[in-house]
Order: structure tokens, then sequence, then C-alpha cells
């Protein structure tokens, strides 16, 4: 079952470059593997990830089979106000999965 | 005993008998300046439109030994701005001898404060990573590191 691990600082001050981590567990099967009987694995990835901020976008990475097992993408962004950050990851098969996390901006 | 004959072990005497000839004539390889296969080329082409990239600003950090190319930890940093006038757009980075030459697009904006971002990537083989910065003047920058790799990812058996 998949999961997020999300870190986000709980407190900034206003103005604060802050990172963001987030670790989200799937197995990103190329679709390139085969099995001992030859048929191919078919591909089973992450293709889209996008963190919002109060409903609006801030970041969003496109993923390709060339991002490991259990995709863990760092960015940054400005602290400016107390809020709610948005994380979906949405993938082959159907895959979609959403967090949140919440931040105080002294 | 072993009834059937090893094709791939012929194969592959074959084919060591065929470089040892060919290493024997004097044959001189001219290898061009830039040794960017075709897919690399045509999938940075998509991004930037045939636009120049020009090379500085941004800094690839990935090891340049990896022992297993399925966890390959890599840091693209833009030593740029990030203003709401002039910042950096997006982060491509692209590599030369995976299945496909993407590895992964990053979209920022002037409120993200600083151009950097972090993930792990497969790598297949040892190779040239590229990251290419698009600036919000529409300019591309890049840098490239050659990585060696031992243990390849990607499309190895499953058992």
């Amino acid at each position: 079952m998949a999961s997020a691990l999300i870190n986000v600082p709980a407190k900034a001050k206003r103005g604060d470059i802050i990172e963001i981590k987030t670790l989200m567990s799937h197995i990103m099967e190329t679709g390139y593997r085969h099995t001992t009987a030859g048929e191919v694995v078919p591909r089973d990835i992450i293709t889209s990830f996008t963190c919002r901020f109060n409903g609006s976008e801030i970041f969003r990475t496109d993923l390709f089979p060339a991002i490991s097992a259990n995709p863990f993408i760092t960015f940054f962004t400005t602290a400016t106000e107390s809020g709610k950050f948005e994380f979906e990851w949405t993938g082959d098969q159907g895959f979609s999965e959403t967090a949140s996390a919440s931040i105080t901006v002294e | 005993m072993q009834q059937r004959p090893n094709s791939s072990r012929r194969q592959f005497l074959g084919l060591a008998g065929g470089a040892a000839v060919l290493g024997a004539l004097p044959v001189v390889i001219v290898r061009p300046a830039e040794a960017t296969p075709a897919m690399l080329a045509s999938a940075i082409q998509n991004v930037t439109g045939g636009a120049a990239v020009r090379t500085g600003k941004v800094k690839l950090d990935i090891p340049p030994l990896v022992e297993n190319g399925n966890t390959v930890p890599m840091t693209v940093t833009v030593a740029h701005p990030m203003a709401p006038e002039d910042h950096v757009r997006s982060i491509h980075v692209f590599n030369e001898k995976n299945p496909q030459p993407n590895i992964a697009n990053f979209h920022l904006g002037p409120h993200s404060g600083r151009a950097q971002v972090s993930t792990r990537i497969r790598l297949a083989d040892s190779q040239k990573i590229v990251a290419i910065a698009k600036l919000s003047d529409g300019s591309f920058w890049s840098a490239s590191v050659d990585v060696v790799v031992t243990l390849a990812a990607c499309t190895e058996d499953v058992i």
C-alpha cells in the first residue's frame, strides 16, 4: 500500500527559504524488465508529482522510468504566509495519492 | 555434460575474435567532439526548441563513481536569482544510455526561493548526465557530468 513521507518545517519566519522533502513508496517498474519467461513486465510508474500551497501550484515534476523506486524529491519554497501544502502523486494504472502538511509563518 | 551448444558463448567468442582482428588493423576512429547519441539530442531539442544552450550557471551534483545504478542521488542547483521578473522556470535532466533519454522535468517559479532540486535516479550504464535550466528570459543553461556505474539498473531480469 502506498504511503507518503513528508518533511516540512512546522514553523518558519516570513521570507525564509524552506526545504521540503517528500518520499512516496512505489515500485516504479520501468517497463524495460523481462521475466525469466521472456515477458515484458508492464510499466508502472508515478508520472507526475505536484505541490500546491493554499491551492496554487508551487512545484511540479514529470517523472520518467529513470527515477528510482520510492521517488524521493526535495525542493525549496519561500515561506510567505501560514497555510497548507498539498502533495499529489499520479501515475500508471490509476495510481493517485495525496498528502498534506501545515506550516505556521511568523 | 552439456548436450546443447551454448550459443551465447559462441557468439561472444565470435565477437571477441572479430574485435581482435579489428584491433590488429590500423583503424583510426574519429570521435565526434560531442559524443551525444541521437536520442539525447532530440530529447534536448524537444525542450529547447532549437535554442542555443550555454554551459554554466547549472551545477549537477552526482557521484562520479556509482556502485548501484538503481538509486543514484542527484542534486541540481542553478546559480540564478529567483525574482518575479527573472527566475529559473524549469530544470530538465537527461541521460545518454538509459532506454529512454528523459530522467525528470522540474517546474519551478519565483516563489521557489532557491533553484535547487534533489532526487534519486536510475542509471543503466556508465554515461553522461545532462541538466538543462530554462530561465524566464527564455535562455537555456546546462551542465553535464560523466558517471561510471558498476551495477546497472532498469533492464535486469526479474528473478
